[in-house]
Protein backbone atom coordinates (compact mmCIF):
# COMPACT_ATOMS: atom_id res chain seq x y z
CA UNK A 1 0.00 0.00 0.00
CA UNK A 2 2.53 2.55 1.14
CA UNK A 3 4.75 1.73 -1.82
CA UNK A 4 2.01 2.62 -4.28
CA UNK A 5 1.26 5.92 -2.63
CA UNK A 6 4.91 6.84 -2.32
CA UNK A 7 5.45 6.17 -6.03
CA UNK A 8 2.41 8.25 -6.90
CA UNK A 9 3.68 11.17 -4.89
CA UNK A 10 7.12 11.19 -6.52
CA UNK A 11 6.38 10.63 -10.21
CA UNK A 12 3.85 12.78 -12.05
CA UNK A 13 2.69 9.84 -14.17
CA UNK A 14 2.14 6.22 -13.30
CA UNK A 15 3.43 4.30 -16.35
CA UNK A 16 1.03 1.30 -16.05
CA UNK A 17 -1.92 3.70 -16.18
CA UNK A 18 -0.57 5.21 -19.40
CA UNK A 19 -0.14 1.74 -20.92
CA UNK A 20 -3.73 0.72 -20.09
CA UNK A 21 -4.81 4.09 -21.45
CA UNK A 22 -3.12 3.57 -24.80
CA UNK A 23 -4.39 0.00 -25.03
CA UNK A 24 -8.05 0.82 -24.34
CA UNK A 25 -8.04 3.99 -26.43
CA UNK A 26 -6.66 2.14 -29.44
CA UNK A 27 -9.43 -0.47 -29.10
CA UNK A 28 -11.94 2.38 -29.02
CA UNK A 29 -10.48 3.94 -32.17
CA UNK A 30 -10.56 0.61 -34.02
CA UNK A 31 -14.18 -0.03 -32.99
CA UNK A 32 -15.25 3.50 -33.95
CA UNK A 33 -13.65 3.19 -37.40
CA UNK A 34 -15.29 -0.22 -37.84
CA UNK A 35 -18.68 1.32 -37.05
CA UNK A 36 -18.17 3.91 -39.80
CA UNK A 37 -17.23 1.28 -42.38
CA UNK A 38 -19.72 -1.46 -41.48
CA UNK A 39 -22.89 -1.86 -43.51
CA UNK A 40 -24.62 -4.65 -41.63
CA UNK A 41 -26.81 -2.93 -39.05
CA UNK A 42 -26.55 -5.91 -36.71
CA UNK A 43 -22.78 -5.43 -36.69
CA UNK A 44 -23.12 -1.68 -36.14
CA UNK A 45 -25.41 -2.18 -33.15
CA UNK A 46 -23.21 -4.85 -31.56
CA UNK A 47 -20.07 -2.75 -32.10
CA UNK A 48 -21.79 0.18 -30.46
CA UNK A 49 -22.33 -2.08 -27.42
CA UNK A 50 -18.65 -3.07 -27.51
CA UNK A 51 -17.69 0.60 -27.66
CA UNK A 52 -19.74 1.30 -24.54
CA UNK A 53 -18.27 -1.68 -22.70
CA UNK A 54 -14.67 -0.73 -23.50
CA UNK A 55 -15.30 2.85 -22.43
CA UNK A 56 -16.76 1.49 -19.19
CA UNK A 57 -13.47 -0.34 -18.62
CA UNK A 58 -11.63 2.89 -19.29
CA UNK A 59 -13.81 4.76 -16.78
CA UNK A 60 -12.67 2.30 -14.10
CA UNK A 61 -9.03 3.15 -14.76
CA UNK A 62 -9.95 6.84 -14.47
CA UNK A 63 -11.50 6.25 -10.99
CA UNK A 64 -15.05 6.90 -12.17
CA UNK A 65 -16.53 3.70 -10.75
CA UNK A 66 -20.11 4.94 -10.63
CA UNK A 67 -19.97 6.12 -14.22
CA UNK A 68 -18.41 2.84 -15.33
CA UNK A 69 -21.18 0.90 -13.59
CA UNK A 70 -23.87 2.98 -15.29
CA UNK A 71 -22.21 2.85 -18.69
CA UNK A 72 -21.87 -0.93 -18.52
CA UNK A 73 -25.49 -1.39 -17.46
CA UNK A 74 -27.09 1.27 -19.65
CA UNK A 75 -24.81 1.75 -22.63
CA UNK A 76 -23.72 -1.81 -23.18
CA UNK A 77 -26.82 -3.55 -21.82
CA UNK A 78 -30.14 -1.81 -22.24
CA UNK A 79 -29.42 0.45 -25.20
CA UNK A 80 -27.98 -2.47 -27.20
CA UNK A 81 -31.14 -4.49 -26.54
CA UNK A 82 -33.32 -1.52 -27.52
CA UNK A 83 -31.35 -0.89 -30.72
CA UNK A 84 -31.56 -4.58 -31.62
CA UNK A 85 -35.30 -4.67 -31.15
CA UNK A 86 -35.72 -1.47 -33.15
CA UNK A 87 -33.47 -2.85 -35.86
CA UNK A 88 -35.63 -5.98 -36.10
CA UNK A 89 -38.57 -3.69 -36.88
CA UNK A 90 -36.58 -1.68 -39.41
CA UNK A 91 -33.80 -2.94 -41.66
CA UNK A 92 -30.86 -5.34 -41.60
CA UNK A 93 -28.54 -3.57 -44.03
CA UNK A 94 -27.71 0.01 -44.84
CA UNK A 95 -27.18 1.07 -48.44
CA UNK A 96 -23.72 2.46 -49.18
CA UNK A 97 -23.43 6.21 -49.61
CA UNK A 98 -21.61 7.35 -52.77
CA UNK A 99 -18.22 8.96 -52.16
CA UNK A 100 -19.12 12.35 -53.61
CA UNK A 101 -21.89 12.76 -51.02
CA UNK A 102 -19.48 12.19 -48.14
CA UNK A 103 -17.12 15.07 -48.88
CA UNK A 104 -19.36 17.66 -47.22
CA UNK A 105 -19.57 15.66 -44.01
CA UNK A 106 -15.83 14.97 -44.12
CA UNK A 107 -15.03 18.67 -44.54
CA UNK A 108 -17.23 19.69 -41.60
CA UNK A 109 -15.78 16.98 -39.36
CA UNK A 110 -12.16 17.78 -40.25
CA UNK A 111 -12.76 21.48 -39.67
CA UNK A 112 -14.45 20.93 -36.31
CA UNK A 113 -11.76 18.44 -35.27
CA UNK A 114 -8.96 20.84 -36.24
CA UNK A 115 -10.58 23.62 -34.21
CA UNK A 116 -10.82 21.36 -31.17
CA UNK A 117 -7.25 20.08 -31.59
CA UNK A 118 -6.09 23.71 -31.73
CA UNK A 119 -7.74 24.25 -28.34
CA UNK A 120 -6.19 21.14 -26.76
CA UNK A 121 -3.05 23.05 -25.76
CA UNK A 122 -5.08 25.10 -23.30
CA UNK A 123 -6.50 22.04 -21.54
CA UNK A 124 -5.03 21.07 -18.15
CA UNK A 125 -2.47 18.26 -18.23
CA UNK A 126 -3.89 14.79 -17.68
CA UNK A 127 -4.11 14.01 -13.97
CA UNK A 128 -3.18 17.51 -12.79
CA UNK A 129 -4.27 17.97 -9.15
CA UNK A 130 -4.13 21.75 -9.32
CA UNK A 131 -6.05 22.26 -12.56
CA UNK A 132 -9.01 24.65 -12.22
CA UNK A 133 -11.48 21.81 -12.79
CA UNK A 134 -10.07 19.77 -9.92
CA UNK A 135 -9.15 22.50 -7.48
CA UNK A 136 -12.29 24.32 -6.39
CA UNK A 137 -15.89 23.18 -6.37
CA UNK A 138 -15.35 19.45 -6.90
CA UNK A 139 -13.03 19.16 -3.96
CA UNK A 140 -15.26 21.39 -1.85
CA UNK A 141 -18.03 18.83 -2.32
CA UNK A 142 -15.64 16.24 -0.89
CA UNK A 143 -15.01 18.17 2.34
CA UNK A 144 -18.65 19.24 2.71
CA UNK A 145 -19.93 15.69 2.25
CA UNK A 146 -17.71 14.44 5.07
CA UNK A 147 -19.09 17.15 7.35
CA UNK A 148 -22.73 17.55 6.34
CA UNK A 149 -24.01 14.33 4.82
CA UNK A 150 -21.62 11.76 6.23
CA UNK A 151 -22.03 9.08 3.59
CA UNK A 152 -18.84 7.75 2.04
CA UNK A 153 -19.88 7.77 -1.61
CA UNK A 154 -19.46 11.41 -2.60
CA UNK A 155 -21.01 10.84 -6.02
CA UNK A 156 -24.28 9.65 -4.48
CA UNK A 157 -24.25 12.55 -2.01
CA UNK A 158 -23.72 15.17 -4.72
CA UNK A 159 -26.22 13.50 -7.03
CA UNK A 160 -28.94 13.17 -4.43
CA UNK A 161 -28.48 16.18 -2.22
CA UNK A 162 -26.31 19.00 -3.56
CA UNK A 163 -27.55 18.59 -7.12
CA UNK A 164 -31.00 17.27 -6.19
CA UNK A 165 -32.81 19.64 -8.57
CA UNK A 166 -30.71 18.37 -11.45
CA UNK A 167 -31.50 14.75 -10.66
CA UNK A 168 -35.19 15.57 -10.26
CA UNK A 169 -35.18 17.11 -13.72
CA UNK A 170 -33.48 14.03 -15.04
CA UNK A 171 -36.09 11.69 -13.56
CA UNK A 172 -38.72 13.84 -15.26
CA UNK A 173 -36.78 13.54 -18.55
CA UNK A 174 -36.79 9.74 -18.26
CA UNK A 175 -40.49 9.80 -17.42
CA UNK A 176 -41.18 11.94 -20.48
CA UNK A 177 -39.09 9.66 -22.68
CA UNK A 178 -41.10 6.66 -21.50
CA UNK A 179 -44.30 8.59 -22.13
CA UNK A 180 -43.11 9.56 -25.62
CA UNK A 181 -42.28 5.98 -26.57
CA UNK A 182 -45.64 4.79 -25.25
CA UNK A 183 -47.42 7.48 -27.27
CA UNK A 184 -45.47 6.60 -30.43
CA UNK A 185 -45.62 2.82 -30.21
CA UNK A 186 -48.16 1.92 -27.52
CA UNK A 187 -47.52 -0.26 -24.51
CA UNK A 188 -48.85 -3.31 -26.30
CA UNK A 189 -47.55 -2.21 -29.68
CA UNK A 190 -51.01 -1.09 -30.76
CA UNK A 191 -50.60 2.65 -31.23
CA UNK A 192 -50.54 3.78 -34.84
CA UNK A 193 -53.55 5.16 -36.70
CA UNK A 194 -52.54 8.61 -37.78
CA UNK A 195 -53.77 11.48 -39.93
CA UNK A 196 -51.77 14.45 -41.23
CA UNK A 197 -52.66 17.41 -43.42
CA UNK A 198 -49.51 18.71 -45.15
CA UNK A 199 -50.32 21.48 -47.67
CA UNK A 200 -54.01 20.81 -47.37
CA UNK A 201 -53.61 17.20 -48.50
CA UNK A 202 -55.29 14.62 -46.30
CA UNK A 203 -52.91 11.76 -45.46
CA UNK A 204 -53.40 8.73 -43.25
CA UNK A 205 -51.84 5.29 -43.00
CA UNK A 206 -53.83 4.09 -46.00
CA UNK A 207 -52.76 6.91 -48.29
CA UNK A 208 -49.22 7.20 -46.94
CA UNK A 209 -46.24 7.87 -49.24
CA UNK A 210 -45.35 4.20 -48.81
CA UNK A 211 -48.44 3.30 -50.77
CA UNK A 212 -46.68 4.72 -53.80
CA UNK A 213 -43.61 2.60 -53.10
CA UNK A 214 -45.26 -0.77 -52.64
CA UNK A 215 -48.54 -2.35 -53.61
CA UNK A 216 -48.52 -4.94 -50.85
CA UNK A 217 -49.83 -2.32 -48.44
CA UNK A 218 -53.41 -2.64 -49.60
CA UNK A 219 -53.43 -6.38 -49.18
CA UNK A 220 -52.01 -6.20 -45.66
CA UNK A 221 -54.28 -3.52 -44.30
CA UNK A 222 -57.34 -5.59 -43.31
CA UNK A 223 -55.15 -7.91 -41.23
CA UNK A 224 -53.48 -4.94 -39.57
CA UNK A 225 -56.89 -3.58 -38.59
CA UNK A 226 -57.85 -6.93 -37.07
CA UNK A 227 -54.66 -7.13 -35.05
CA UNK A 228 -55.45 -3.86 -33.37
CA UNK B 1 7.71 10.67 -18.00
CA UNK B 2 7.80 12.73 -21.21
CA UNK B 3 5.28 15.47 -21.67
CA UNK B 4 3.69 13.90 -24.74
CA UNK B 5 1.22 11.97 -22.62
CA UNK B 6 -0.15 14.97 -20.76
CA UNK B 7 -2.50 15.79 -23.64
CA UNK B 8 -2.59 12.41 -25.37
CA UNK B 9 -6.05 11.51 -24.05
CA UNK B 10 -7.66 14.69 -25.31
CA UNK B 11 -6.32 14.17 -28.83
CA UNK B 12 -7.60 10.57 -29.06
CA UNK B 13 -10.96 11.50 -27.56
CA UNK B 14 -11.38 14.30 -30.11
CA UNK B 15 -10.62 11.83 -32.91
CA UNK B 16 -13.28 9.48 -31.47
CA UNK B 17 -15.77 12.31 -31.18
CA UNK B 18 -15.24 13.30 -34.80
CA UNK B 19 -15.63 9.68 -35.90
CA UNK B 20 -19.03 9.55 -34.22
CA UNK B 21 -20.01 12.91 -35.69
CA UNK B 22 -18.93 11.74 -39.16
CA UNK B 23 -21.20 8.68 -38.82
CA UNK B 24 -24.09 10.98 -37.97
CA UNK B 25 -23.44 13.26 -40.94
CA UNK B 26 -22.37 10.85 -43.63
CA UNK B 27 -24.60 7.81 -43.24
CA UNK B 28 -28.08 7.93 -44.67
CA UNK B 29 -29.47 5.09 -42.58
CA UNK B 30 -31.39 6.26 -39.53
CA UNK B 31 -30.34 3.37 -37.26
CA UNK B 32 -26.69 3.84 -38.19
CA UNK B 33 -27.06 7.56 -37.55
CA UNK B 34 -28.34 6.79 -34.05
CA UNK B 35 -25.44 4.39 -33.42
CA UNK B 36 -23.05 7.16 -34.51
CA UNK B 37 -24.81 9.60 -32.20
CA UNK B 38 -24.32 7.13 -29.38
CA UNK B 39 -20.59 6.85 -30.13
CA UNK B 40 -20.33 10.65 -30.22
CA UNK B 41 -22.09 10.86 -26.89
CA UNK B 42 -19.88 8.25 -25.23
CA UNK B 43 -16.80 10.12 -26.48
CA UNK B 44 -18.02 13.30 -24.81
CA UNK B 45 -18.32 11.30 -21.59
CA UNK B 46 -14.71 10.19 -22.04
CA UNK B 47 -13.61 13.82 -22.37
CA UNK B 48 -15.32 14.87 -19.15
CA UNK B 49 -14.05 11.93 -17.11
CA UNK B 50 -10.50 12.50 -18.34
CA UNK B 51 -10.57 16.02 -16.94
CA UNK B 52 -11.66 14.78 -13.51
CA UNK B 53 -8.83 12.26 -13.13
CA UNK B 54 -6.13 13.02 -10.57
CA UNK B 55 -2.82 11.22 -10.88
CA UNK B 56 -2.35 8.83 -8.00
CA UNK B 57 -5.95 9.39 -6.99
CA UNK B 58 -8.60 6.89 -6.07
CA UNK B 59 -12.36 6.71 -6.60
CA UNK B 60 -14.26 9.45 -4.74
CA UNK B 61 -15.54 7.17 -1.99
CA UNK B 62 -14.41 8.57 1.34
CA UNK B 63 -12.24 6.37 3.54
CA UNK B 64 -13.28 6.05 7.17
CA UNK B 65 -10.71 7.50 9.53
CA UNK B 66 -10.76 4.61 11.97
CA UNK B 67 -10.12 1.68 9.68
CA UNK B 68 -7.54 3.29 7.45
CA UNK B 69 -3.95 4.35 7.88
CA UNK B 70 -3.19 1.89 10.68
CA UNK B 71 -3.20 -1.90 10.68
CA UNK B 72 -4.67 -4.10 13.40
CA UNK B 73 -1.71 -3.64 15.73
CA UNK B 74 -1.92 0.13 15.49
CA UNK B 75 1.15 0.42 13.25
CA UNK B 76 0.99 3.27 10.77
CA UNK B 77 0.77 2.13 7.15
CA UNK B 78 1.35 5.54 5.61
CA UNK B 79 4.24 7.93 5.70
CA UNK B 80 3.59 11.61 6.09
CA UNK B 81 0.64 13.70 7.20
CA UNK B 82 -2.97 12.67 6.70
CA UNK B 83 -5.62 15.37 6.82
CA UNK B 84 -8.69 14.36 8.79
CA UNK B 85 -12.15 15.92 8.94
CA UNK B 86 -13.16 17.20 12.34
CA UNK B 87 -15.77 15.59 14.57
CA UNK B 88 -16.80 12.04 15.32
CA UNK B 89 -17.51 9.55 12.55
CA UNK B 90 -14.94 11.33 10.47
CA UNK B 91 -13.61 10.57 6.99
CA UNK B 92 -10.22 11.20 5.49
CA UNK B 93 -10.56 14.07 3.05
CA UNK B 94 -7.04 14.11 1.68
CA UNK B 95 -5.89 16.57 -0.92
CA UNK B 96 -2.69 17.87 -2.53
CA UNK B 97 0.30 17.40 -0.28
CA UNK B 98 -1.14 14.45 1.60
CA UNK B 99 -0.91 10.73 0.99
CA UNK B 100 -4.52 10.31 -0.04
CA UNK B 101 -5.96 11.82 -3.20
CA UNK B 102 -9.45 11.38 -4.57
CA UNK B 103 -10.44 12.05 -8.14
CA UNK B 104 -12.87 14.87 -8.79
CA UNK B 105 -16.47 13.65 -8.18
CA UNK B 106 -18.22 16.49 -10.00
CA UNK B 107 -17.64 15.30 -13.61
CA UNK B 108 -18.78 11.84 -12.50
CA UNK B 109 -22.10 13.21 -11.28
CA UNK B 110 -22.65 15.23 -14.45
CA UNK B 111 -21.89 12.28 -16.71
CA UNK B 112 -23.93 9.84 -14.63
CA UNK B 113 -27.03 11.90 -15.34
CA UNK B 114 -26.03 12.37 -18.99
CA UNK B 115 -25.76 8.61 -19.60
CA UNK B 116 -29.30 7.89 -18.45
CA UNK B 117 -30.72 10.86 -20.34
CA UNK B 118 -28.79 9.56 -23.36
CA UNK B 119 -30.58 6.23 -23.33
CA UNK B 120 -33.92 8.04 -22.93
CA UNK B 121 -33.34 10.19 -26.00
CA UNK B 122 -31.99 7.18 -27.90
CA UNK B 123 -35.20 5.26 -27.24
CA UNK B 124 -37.30 8.17 -28.49
CA UNK B 125 -35.19 8.29 -31.65
CA UNK B 126 -35.60 4.55 -32.17
CA UNK B 127 -39.36 4.78 -31.68
CA UNK B 128 -39.52 7.53 -34.31
CA UNK B 129 -37.41 5.39 -36.64
CA UNK B 130 -39.79 2.46 -36.21
CA UNK B 131 -42.78 4.65 -37.02
CA UNK B 132 -41.00 6.14 -40.06
CA UNK B 133 -40.27 2.63 -41.27
CA UNK B 134 -43.92 1.64 -40.88
CA UNK B 135 -45.14 4.60 -42.91
CA UNK B 136 -42.39 4.91 -45.53
CA UNK B 137 -41.27 1.25 -45.62
CA UNK B 138 -37.63 2.39 -45.53
CA UNK B 139 -35.21 4.03 -43.15
CA UNK B 140 -32.87 5.39 -45.81
CA UNK B 141 -33.05 9.18 -45.90
CA UNK B 142 -32.78 9.42 -49.68
CA UNK B 143 -35.77 7.16 -50.23
CA UNK B 144 -37.78 9.01 -47.60
CA UNK B 145 -37.04 12.28 -49.37
CA UNK B 146 -38.03 10.73 -52.69
CA UNK B 147 -41.33 9.57 -51.22
CA UNK B 148 -41.91 13.02 -49.76
CA UNK B 149 -41.27 14.56 -53.18
CA UNK B 150 -43.95 12.37 -54.76
CA UNK B 151 -46.46 13.81 -52.34
CA UNK B 152 -44.97 17.32 -52.40
CA UNK B 153 -44.78 17.36 -48.60
CA UNK B 154 -42.33 20.23 -48.63
CA UNK B 155 -44.69 22.43 -50.61
CA UNK B 156 -42.09 23.68 -53.09
CA UNK B 157 -43.35 22.30 -56.40
CA UNK B 158 -46.32 24.61 -56.75
CA UNK C 1 -30.81 -38.08 -28.91
CA UNK C 2 -33.57 -37.52 -31.45
CA UNK C 3 -37.08 -38.65 -30.79
CA UNK C 4 -38.48 -40.29 -33.93
CA UNK C 5 -42.04 -39.20 -33.14
CA UNK C 6 -41.22 -35.52 -33.04
CA UNK C 7 -38.76 -35.12 -35.91
CA UNK C 8 -41.37 -33.49 -38.13
CA UNK C 9 -41.62 -30.22 -36.23
CA UNK C 10 -38.25 -30.18 -34.49
CA UNK C 11 -35.14 -32.04 -35.57
CA UNK C 12 -33.86 -32.34 -31.99
CA UNK C 13 -37.18 -33.62 -30.76
CA UNK C 14 -37.19 -31.28 -27.79
CA UNK C 15 -37.01 -27.65 -26.81
CA UNK C 16 -33.75 -26.38 -28.34
CA UNK C 17 -33.38 -23.66 -25.72
CA UNK C 18 -33.62 -25.87 -22.64
CA UNK C 19 -30.10 -25.02 -21.46
CA UNK C 20 -30.76 -21.30 -21.85
CA UNK C 21 -34.03 -21.57 -19.95
CA UNK C 22 -32.59 -23.55 -17.05
CA UNK C 23 -29.60 -21.26 -16.59
CA UNK C 24 -31.60 -18.05 -16.86
CA UNK C 25 -34.16 -19.38 -14.38
CA UNK C 26 -31.27 -19.68 -11.95
CA UNK C 27 -29.77 -16.29 -12.87
CA UNK C 28 -32.81 -14.01 -12.97
CA UNK C 29 -33.49 -13.98 -9.19
CA UNK C 30 -29.81 -13.34 -8.57
CA UNK C 31 -29.82 -10.39 -10.99
CA UNK C 32 -32.86 -8.91 -9.24
CA UNK C 33 -31.24 -9.44 -5.84
CA UNK C 34 -28.05 -7.76 -7.08
CA UNK C 35 -30.15 -4.79 -8.21
CA UNK C 36 -31.43 -4.31 -4.67
CA UNK C 37 -27.92 -4.65 -3.26
CA UNK C 38 -26.76 -1.92 -5.65
CA UNK C 39 -29.71 0.23 -4.64
CA UNK C 40 -29.26 0.07 -0.89
CA UNK C 41 -25.48 -0.10 -0.84
CA UNK C 42 -25.28 2.95 -3.09
CA UNK C 43 -24.45 5.22 -0.15
CA UNK C 44 -21.36 3.21 0.72
CA UNK C 45 -20.02 1.99 -2.59
CA UNK C 46 -20.60 2.53 -6.28
CA UNK C 47 -24.25 2.29 -7.17
CA UNK C 48 -27.54 4.07 -6.77
CA UNK C 49 -31.03 4.31 -8.12
CA UNK C 50 -30.14 4.61 -11.81
CA UNK C 51 -27.88 1.58 -11.92
CA UNK C 52 -30.22 -0.51 -9.76
CA UNK C 53 -33.21 0.43 -11.88
CA UNK C 54 -31.50 -0.56 -15.09
CA UNK C 55 -30.31 -3.88 -13.61
CA UNK C 56 -33.78 -4.68 -12.27
CA UNK C 57 -35.25 -3.89 -15.68
CA UNK C 58 -32.58 -6.08 -17.27
CA UNK C 59 -33.78 -9.06 -15.23
CA UNK C 60 -37.31 -8.62 -16.61
CA UNK C 61 -35.94 -8.08 -20.13
CA UNK C 62 -33.89 -11.29 -19.85
CA UNK C 63 -37.02 -13.13 -18.74
CA UNK C 64 -38.89 -11.76 -21.75
CA UNK C 65 -36.08 -12.69 -24.14
CA UNK C 66 -35.85 -16.29 -22.91
CA UNK C 67 -39.46 -17.15 -22.04
CA UNK C 68 -41.32 -14.88 -24.45
CA UNK C 69 -43.02 -11.54 -24.09
CA UNK C 70 -46.43 -12.99 -23.13
CA UNK C 71 -44.92 -14.78 -20.14
CA UNK C 72 -43.05 -11.64 -19.10
CA UNK C 73 -46.25 -9.61 -19.28
CA UNK C 74 -47.88 -12.12 -16.95
CA UNK C 75 -44.98 -11.81 -14.49
CA UNK C 76 -44.75 -8.01 -14.70
CA UNK C 77 -48.15 -6.73 -15.92
CA UNK C 78 -48.11 -3.62 -18.15
CA UNK C 79 -50.69 -2.15 -15.78
CA UNK C 80 -47.93 -1.76 -13.16
CA UNK C 81 -45.87 0.31 -15.57
CA UNK C 82 -48.28 3.23 -15.63
CA UNK C 83 -48.38 3.37 -11.85
CA UNK C 84 -44.64 2.83 -11.40
CA UNK C 85 -43.55 5.56 -13.83
CA UNK C 86 -45.73 8.16 -12.10
CA UNK C 87 -45.13 6.95 -8.58
CA UNK C 88 -41.36 7.33 -8.86
CA UNK C 89 -41.54 10.94 -10.02
CA UNK C 90 -44.14 11.71 -7.37
CA UNK C 91 -42.00 10.11 -4.64
CA UNK C 92 -39.05 12.27 -5.64
CA UNK C 93 -41.12 15.45 -5.86
CA UNK C 94 -43.07 14.48 -2.75
CA UNK C 95 -39.88 14.28 -0.72
CA UNK C 96 -39.20 17.87 -1.69
CA UNK C 97 -42.72 18.92 -0.75
CA UNK C 98 -42.39 17.21 2.65
CA UNK C 99 -39.23 19.26 3.22
CA UNK C 100 -41.29 22.32 2.38
CA UNK C 101 -43.93 21.42 4.93
CA UNK C 102 -41.33 20.69 7.60
CA UNK C 103 -39.94 24.17 7.19
CA UNK C 104 -36.91 23.70 4.92
CA UNK C 105 -36.23 24.48 1.28
CA UNK C 106 -37.43 22.25 -1.54
CA UNK C 107 -35.24 19.08 -1.51
CA UNK C 108 -33.33 20.15 1.61
CA UNK C 109 -33.45 16.84 3.44
CA UNK C 110 -31.94 18.14 6.69
CA UNK C 111 -35.44 18.72 8.03
CA UNK C 112 -36.41 15.05 7.82
CA UNK C 113 -34.80 14.14 11.14
CA UNK C 114 -33.64 15.96 14.25
CA UNK C 115 -30.03 15.45 13.19
CA UNK C 116 -29.19 17.11 9.86
CA UNK C 117 -26.89 14.32 8.65
CA UNK C 118 -29.47 11.63 9.47
CA UNK C 119 -32.10 13.67 7.66
CA UNK C 120 -29.88 13.83 4.58
CA UNK C 121 -29.46 10.08 4.80
CA UNK C 122 -33.24 9.47 4.86
CA UNK C 123 -33.80 11.96 2.07
CA UNK C 124 -31.25 10.33 -0.21
CA UNK C 125 -32.78 6.91 0.48
CA UNK C 126 -36.25 8.23 -0.42
CA UNK C 127 -35.27 9.91 -3.66
CA UNK C 128 -33.14 6.95 -4.74
CA UNK C 129 -36.23 4.78 -4.28
CA UNK C 130 -38.16 7.16 -6.52
CA UNK C 131 -35.40 7.02 -9.14
CA UNK C 132 -35.37 3.21 -8.95
CA UNK C 133 -39.14 2.97 -9.53
CA UNK C 134 -39.18 5.35 -12.48
CA UNK C 135 -36.08 3.99 -14.21
CA UNK C 136 -37.16 0.34 -13.84
CA UNK C 137 -40.66 0.85 -15.15
CA UNK C 138 -39.65 3.18 -17.99
CA UNK C 139 -36.98 0.76 -19.23
CA UNK C 140 -39.44 -2.14 -19.10
CA UNK C 141 -42.10 0.01 -20.79
CA UNK C 142 -39.76 0.90 -23.64
CA UNK C 143 -38.81 -2.75 -24.09
CA UNK C 144 -42.47 -3.85 -24.04
CA UNK C 145 -43.35 -1.17 -26.58
CA UNK C 146 -40.65 -2.28 -29.02
CA UNK C 147 -41.12 -5.98 -28.34
CA UNK C 148 -44.89 -5.99 -28.75
CA UNK C 149 -44.64 -4.47 -32.21
CA UNK C 150 -42.36 -7.27 -33.32
CA UNK C 151 -43.52 -9.80 -35.86
CA UNK C 152 -42.68 -13.28 -34.56
CA UNK C 153 -39.03 -14.02 -35.37
CA UNK C 154 -37.87 -17.52 -36.08
CA UNK C 155 -34.47 -19.03 -35.26
CA UNK C 156 -33.53 -19.04 -38.94
CA UNK C 157 -34.03 -15.29 -39.16
CA UNK C 158 -30.41 -14.62 -38.28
Amino acid sequence: MSLIFAAAADVPFVPPLILIDIFLLSILVVVAVAIVRMRSLFGVVMLQGVYSLVSAAWFVTLDAVDVAFTEAAVGAGVSTVLMLSAMLLADRKSTPVPMRRQFGALAVVVLAGAAMLYAVGDMPAFGDVNSPANAYVGMDFMAKTAEEIKIPNVVTAVLGSYRGYDTFGEVVVIFSAGLGVLLLLGLNGNSGGWVARPNGQMLNDHSAPSAALSDSNVAEDPQAEDAQ
Amino acid sequence: MPDIFSHFNYVVVIVLMMTGLYTVFASRNLIKKLAGLSVFQTSVFLLYITIGKVTGGQPPILIKDKSYGVDDEGQALLDGVVQVAAGKDSYIIGGPGTDILYSNPLPHVLILTAIVVGVATLSIGLALTVRIREVYETIEEDEIEAADFVYNLEGTAD
Amino acid sequence: MSDPQNTSDNPLGRDPHVLLRVISKFLIPLIALFAFYVQFHGDYGPGGGFQAGVILAASVILYALVFGLAEAKRAFPPRLIRYGMTLGVLLYGGTGVVNFILGGEFLNYSTLASDAATGQHYGILAIELGVLTTVTTVMIAIFYAFGSRQPETSDEDW
